[in-house]
């Protein structure tokens, strides 16, 4: 058992302060366990989100002595406890109370998403994908939107208003999920160009480091979708291409449409 | 006069996991006012904790696979109680509900020739999990809630629902809630209401389920007046995390175990060769070289005895750890690091390799994880309607783990994933058909609103009283030692004395500080639901005297053929008690029962 010091930020949207917790630690445990703890025993009101308890629902995310983590995956003696351990909410979203914060910018920012519109499966009604086609994909829908990402990423941490036109990585990696979608027709790249802020992005790689998924957001998302915007937008080739063959993508203003009305936008309304 | 807002819609969904979205799809897609109701975030549920995959007879891996045997395995599996109609929509149904996710965009593992990959799990006789890596549930989650915000769902997420009440011909009409940011009350009032609500294993200390399972649709129904049925029904799942104990009880997928791991004792032995009931022996392989043939050629060999329905596997561990036979933390050891490629294991259990590594410090490509039973999943739940999910109160209907029938004693893993599509999608068709077809209104007594609120709120206003967590400890306690994986009729009846000391002590509950995002108020209204979802799963146990699946009696070691014909139903009677009774189980037609007797192949 050891000796620590919890020095958790208590308060809500119009201000607070950090409470110390004078707690001991037992072998094995992760943040989370202490806070609970906390909760049982000193402190009921605590505010702090969780569920799995595993590092699978990516709710407990805040950050500890500055640094994004989920505290239920990071255990108390990876962390120096000579000092007080410093436990905030996520900076980037407005708080709530105590660790808690309103991350339903995330949540908007998926619904302004044009969604998934699958071309037409094979004559037995099903879809045939190689493995190979889908791993790509595969590592974006590892993402358990802990929004660790959006909270790093310096373009919204610094900067509120940047938050009405920029997606940020979460999204970007769901956007790049589309694109490399064996079967998804709708053409994203102008929305993404246009609203969505890709070009904010100035690939610190900030959001990959906290990813607690190990997803290569920058190099595996951000870089790729930044070179296909470009190429759709500058590339005369792709441009000419566009215009002359049958588009298998969808322009901006016919994803737009189809997210707000799918039945219409199919029908050509 | 309580200040609160009331909404309005056709259908409310309580609930956000597999089920729930799958219902909300629905009504959404009929062009109803739909809206979903869940205590965390959107994609935070249960579900998202669902590892190895979903059961469905697509035969793309075996093509001998059909409904009628995922049928006969699912009956055979929950040891004949479960409901033959329900398993029978479910196994002929689920592959049209996996082939629906691609459609919306899931992306699962892939054959060789480009279609969904499937594994071996425990109790099915071939290769049938659709998964994606051992992160199934969460691939089921973000699809079912993008398509969900792709047709502009209503969500109200943080918020948790008290009461349902009835208009005055008696049919569900509204829901009363707080939302958890603000502790703002709500009332919504709907044609038509589905519980998805998950599982009540909050309630055990060792448990794979998170502060959500709290049994609040299992309450809900029960004080609306439904019926429940098979309560005592538990299912412990047989690999759950021993070490460290802060992370005690958590799950380790039976996709292990599926890909090629099997379970040791302290001296090294294989033991669940010892472990073969007479259902199984004849597809059980009695020899390790047969078994270990079989994971090549499931025709020419028997499956080995790891992979017996979970029931088996649970109770087997659970001797061997008595026996003085167990690791030095209190489990057996799941081995999979001598079996397969460090490479293999990585890919194919990847959350799991994750798991190990930063929590426990163990390397499960290079040495043997420690696991014994967790209180996993109530097969038991809400009586239904097989084809519609309508429960037996007017306007109220269900689907996921909070109804009953379908696993009957026991659930195959895999067949939850499968249950909350099939279900989640003939529940929201029920509850759509019900709210067309309504011909009254929506008006509840006022009375009755202010009477929920006052009960709710009424530990925020007392000065001193019991701490909730002290209360929810000593539930815990009382569960995971009285109404465990071994029951026994005096144990069972200390519990039921215990658990209703605790109703007496809730009513003193106080919680420091308003409703806003009040962790120990949340609690302490979560509290009555867990204590009436724990009387039933008491009384059940005291009333089925026989062994059967996840219901082990120690003074009641073997099935009795007659209660294998009989579900315990439990209802409140006119003073609010809960009443219990046996009713048989609906006869299963001969063709279906010609299934389990011929062995189907």
């Amino acid at each position: 058992m050891a000796k620590v010091i919890m020095r958790i930020w208590r308060g809500d949207a119009d201000g607070g302060e950090f409470q110390d917790f004078p707690t001991e630690v037992s072998e094995g445990e992760v943040v989370l366990d202490v806070v609970h703890r906390i909760q049982a025993e000193a402190a009921p009101d605590l505010a702090c989100r969780w569920n799995c308890k595993a590092g699978k629902c990516g709710s407990c995310s805040a950050e500890i002595n500055g640094l994004p983590h989920l505290m239920c995956m990071t255990r108390m003696d990876t962390i120096p406890t000579e000092e007080p351990v410093v436990i905030t909410p996520m900076k980037t979203f407005p708080i709530i109370r105590d660790l808690v914060t309103d991350v339903s910018f995330n949540y908007e920012m998926a619904r302004r998403l044009p969604p998934f519109a699958p071309k037409d499966p094979g004559p037995d009604g099903t879809y045939r994908m190689q493995q190979v086609d889908v791993d790509r994909g595969q590592e974006f829908r590892k993402c358990i939107e802990c929004f660790m990402c959006q909270n790093i990423c310096h373009v919204i941490r610094d900067h509120e208003e940047n938050k009405a036109h920029y997606a940020g990585p979460r999204l970007f990696i769901r956007y790049m999920e589309l694109e490399s979608h064996p079967l998804d027709t709708n053409d994203r790249r102008e929305l993404l160009r246009q609203e969505m802020g890709l070009g904010y992005c100035n690939i610190t790689k900030c959001c990959t480091e906290v990813c607690p998924e190990h997803i290569k957001i920058t190099d595996n998302a951000i870089i790729p979708l930044k070179e296909r915007v470009v190429d759709s937008s500058y590339d005369p080739v792709a441009w000419l291409g566009r215009k002359i063959l049958r588009r298998t993508k969808k322009t901006a203003d016919e994803a737009a449409a189809y997210r707000r009305d799918p039945q219409r936008a199919k029908a050509g309304k | 006069m309580a200040d609160f807002e009331a909404i309005e819609f056709d259908v409310v969904v309580i609930g956000a996991g597999g089920a729930g979205l799958r219902a909300a799809i629905e009504a959404k897609q009929r062009g109803l006012r739909a809206a979903i109701v869940c205590k965390s975030l959107l994609g935070k549920a249960h579900t998202v904790m669902a590892e190895g995959g979903a059961a469905a007879a697509m035969g793309n891996v075996w093509s001998e696979d059909n409904w009628k045997v995922h049928f006969r395995d699912t009956i055979r599996g929950g040891k004949m109680l479960g409901n033959w109609r329900m398993a029978q929509l479910h196994a002929q149904e689920s592959p049209d509900r996996i082939h629906e996710l691609e459609a919306w965009g899931a992306l699962f593992d892939r054959t060789k020739d480009g279609k969904i990959h499937q594994r071996d799990f425990g109790g099915h006789r071939y290769a049938r999990l659709a998964h994606v890596g051992d992160r199934t549930g969460l691939e089921l989650i973000r699809t079912l809630q993008q398509r969900a915000v792709a047709l502009d769902t209503e969500v109200f997420m943080e918020t948790k629902i008290l009461r349902l009440l009835k208009n005055s011909s008696g049919e569900v009409s509204a829901a009363v809630g707080y939302q958890r940011p603000t502790g703002k009350i709500v009332v919504f009032k709907a044609k038509s209401f589905v519980l998805a609500t998950g599982g009540i294993g909050r309630s055990w200390k060792y448990s794979t389920n998170s502060w959500e399972s709290t049994g609040d649709g299992h309450a809900l129904a029960l004080w609306a007046g439904a019926d429940l049925i098979d309560m005592e029904c538990m299912q412990f799942h047989p690999t759950g995390m021993v070490w460290p104990l802060s992370v005690r009880g958590l799950l380790v997928t039976e996709g292990v175990r599926g890909d090629g791991g099997v379970l040791r004792n302290s001296e090294g032995k294989r033991f669940m060769f010892d472990y073969i009931p007479q259902i199984f022996a004849a597809e059980t392989a009695d020899n390790e070289d047969e078994a270990d043939r079989w994971y090549d050629d499931h025709i020419n060999n028997r499956r080995p005895p790891e992979l017996l329905p979970r029931d088996e596997v649970a109770r087997s561990i659970n001797a061997e750890v008595k026996a003085g036979r167990g690791t030095p933390h209190g489990g057996v050891y799941l081995d999979i690091a001598t079996r397969r490629s460090a490479d293999f294991i990585q890919r194919q259990l990847p959350s799991m390799y994750h798991q190990f590594k930063e929590l426990a410090g163990v390397d499960i490509t290079a040495e043997a994880m420690e696991v014994g039973p967790t209180c996993h999943y109530i097969m038991g739940g809400i009586r239904v309607d097989a084809d519609t999910a309508a429960s037996t109160v007017p306007g109220l209907f269900a689907a996921g783990e909070v109804a009953g029938g379908l696993h009957g004693a026991n659930r195959l893993g895999g067949n939850s994933l499968s249950d909350l599509l099939v279900f989640g999608r003939r529940a929201g068709i029920g509850a759509s058909d019900y709210a067309e077809g309504r011909t009254s209104g929506t008006d509840v007594d006022s009375a009755e609103i202010e009477s929920v609120i006052a009960e709710a709120q009424a530990p925020l206003t007392r000065e001193t009283g019991e701490n909730p967590y002290d209360l929810q400890r000593d539930l815990q306690d009382t569960m995971q030692n009285l109404v465990g994986i071994i029951r026994t009729g005096s144990e069972l009846v200390e519990a039921l004395d215990s658990i209703n000391s605790l109703k007496e002590r809730v009513k003193t509950v106080a919680v420091n500080r308003g409703p806003s995002y009040n962790p120990g108020w949340n609690l302490a209204t979560d509290l009555p639901s867990m204590l009436s979802v724990c009387t039933m799963v008491t009384m059940g146990a005291i009333e089925r005297k026989e062994s059967r699946g996840g219901h082990t009696r120690d003074d009641y070691p073997k099935a009795d053929a007659e209660l294998g014909k009989i579900n315990f139903v439990q209802r409140l009677n006119d003073s609010g008690e809960v009443l219990i009774s046996p009713e048989s189980l609906p006869e299963m037609p001969d063709d279906l029962k010609a299934l389990l007797e011929e062995g189907a192949h």
